[in-house]
């Protein structure tokens, strides 16, 4: 993508999210204020990489957007409750702009609505993407593994929900503050785990780039939120290590990627996050998880051994937040320095029902099983992470390893 | 629910495959059936032999195949248990076919239990 597009784009969303956010917080229709947009951001999408970007985008977008909505409350076509309230938003936005205040930005707001705890947990993610980020509901159901049109219903249901529950666009009260922000982190990184797991970059490989954009966009919004920053440093410090996860189409795991092909700027950019971070005192699960992924990198960039404390750092994750997740990331880095036997008491300990269809913990398993020598056990396991695998690289790295157990 | 997944691939890649490929995807189907297995989902499963052994049965003829549809076909199926349509879609996103042929999911007619 040329500089040009990718600045427009950038530009596009960020106003677009903006101006959603605005014209919901006074109607709250989300969809009508969509549908009052859409025109007006897919004209920006195709004009402003071309022509340049305007110097008051959300100026432009408006005054498209209204004028799409006069002329269709002319034809009697849009949702007629909504209609009144959305041309006064837009221009209540207007005159504000006129004015020259600056265009307050409610979407924050947006994204606490979107994590509500009236919306069901596993709509929040595409919610975000659709309203502040302007994906389409089709990309966003192949990045989520869901047919285009269940996922489109989804979203309207959950729009409809907001309306009809009449939810709150206020920033949550003092006392569920902490907890309403933990939904809007754990939707963004979700976002970004469905960009990740797209190794083949299919088109949901993006959605890592969305999630980031999201998540500074927390640290701009809530600067003293730790957690906000500490999601930013995690994602930013795994993306900087994405071009080099495959080579030729084949897996490289962490230990052998070239690190020539590690992105150094974000990588600075998450350091730089995760000081910000520990700053402001309230440790948290993504904080211990970007510290992680730090030392990770910093293992493999300043060759010192940091095995011991990604084992210590991932205890700590443990203790704090115990999901299958940091058990067997927990598990991996014990067996990763020397900590083997331990690794096995780790594995087992967790409740194998809720395994079944979890293909990390088997292909940590394996690998664990066969540095202890149990190697038929580990030949059980490495099938079933296999059978669990859904991309070519990583089955096949799985598969040769398999094989070179039983030789 | 019962869904049918329908395993969509290029065969006469097959023909022409080496050994040591035609192992590893065998391997890999073997181990996502034993997958389906242990999370008890599965109640059948089988490749089928090329298309071109294959009739199709008309009242008004049988045609042999292989059948002119297009580059892909049936090469396989699973028949599979899941709670709902998005766990019958991330079984298939699973199955080695998803990876260089496509997988068809269909929900079961469930007619009288």
């Amino acid at each position: 993508m040329s500089d040009a597009r990718a600045v427009a784009e950038e530009t596009a969303r960020a106003s677009y999210g903006r101006l959603l956010a605005w014209l919901s917080a006074r109607t709250r229709d989300v969809a009508a204020a969509e549908d009052a947009l859409a025109d007006a951001f897919r004209a920006a999408l195709e004009h402003w990489p071309e022509k340049g970007v305007p110097d008051a985008p959300e100026a432009w977008l408006l005054t498209a957007a209204r004028r799409k909505l006069i002329d269709r409350s002319r034809r009697a076509r849009t949702q007629a409750d909504s209609a009144p309230a959305l041309v006064l938003a837009a221009e209540e936005a207007e005159a504000a702009m006129r004015a020259d205040e600056t265009f307050p930005d409610e979407r924050l707001k947006l994204l606490f609505i979107c994590a509500h705890p009236a919306i069901d947990p596993a709509i929040r993610s595409p919610l975000m993407l659709q309203t502040v980020m302007g994906l389409d509901a089709g990309r966003i159901a192949s990045a989520f593994l869901v047919s285009p049109a269940a996922m489109s219903g989804r979203l309207v249901r959950a729009k409809r929900k907001i309306k009809a529950a009449r939810i709150p666009f206020e920033p949550p009260p003092a006392g569920a503050l902490h907890s309403r922000l933990a939904a809007v982190l754990e939707a963004i990184y979700t976002a970004f785990g469905a960009g990740w797991d797209d190794p083949e970059d299919a088109g949901a490989g993006d959605l890592t780039r969305e999630a980031i954009f999201l998540a500074r966009l927390i640290t701009e919004l809530a600067p003293d939120a730790a957690e906000g920053w500490g999601l930013l440093a995690l994602m930013l410090h795994a993306d900087a290590r994405k071009p080099a996860r495959r080579e030729n189409g084949a897996y490289v795991p962490l230990a052998e990627q070239n690190i020539e092909r590690w992105d150094r700027e974000k990588i600075a950019a998450a350091e730089a996050a995760l000081t910000k971070a520990w700053r402001l005192g309230d440790a948290g699960p993504y904080q211990i998880e970007a510290a992680i992924q730090s030392a990770h990198n910093a293992g493999r960039l300043s060759g010192r051994d940091t095995r011991e404390d990604v084992a210590m750092l991932y205890k700590k994750l443990v203790e704090l937040s115990p999901s299958i997740g940091a058990q067997v990331g927990y598990a991996a880095a014990l067996a990763n320095s020397a900590n083997t036997e331990k690794a096995l008491t780790v594995l087992d300990g967790v409740d194998l029902t809720r395994v079944e269809k979890y293909q990390s913990y088997w292909a940590v398993r394996a690998h664990v099983l066969k540095a202890l020598g149990f190697h038929a056990e580990a030949v059980d396991a490495y099938d079933r992470a296999i059978g669990l695998t859904e991309d070519m690289p990583t089955r096949r790295f799985l598969i040769e390893k398999k094989a070179a157990l039983k030789n | 629910m019962k869904y049918l997944l329908l395993l969509y691939d290029n065969e006469d890649a097959w023909d022409v495959m080496e050994d040591s490929k035609k192992s590893e995807i065998f391997g890999a189907y073997m181990a996502y059936t034993e997958a389906l297995r242990k999370a008890e989902a599965y109640y059948a499963g089988d490749p089928l032999v090329h298309s071109r052994d294959g009739k199709r049965v008309r009242v008004s003829g049988v045609q042999d195949g292989p059948f002119a549809d297009g580059k892909e076909q049936l090469g396989g199926y699973y028949m599979i248990e899941a709670d709902d349509l998005d766990e019958a879609l991330d079984w298939a996103a699973r199955c080695p076919c998803a990876s260089y042929g496509y997988v068809e999911v269909r929900p079961v007619w469930n007619i009288g239990g």
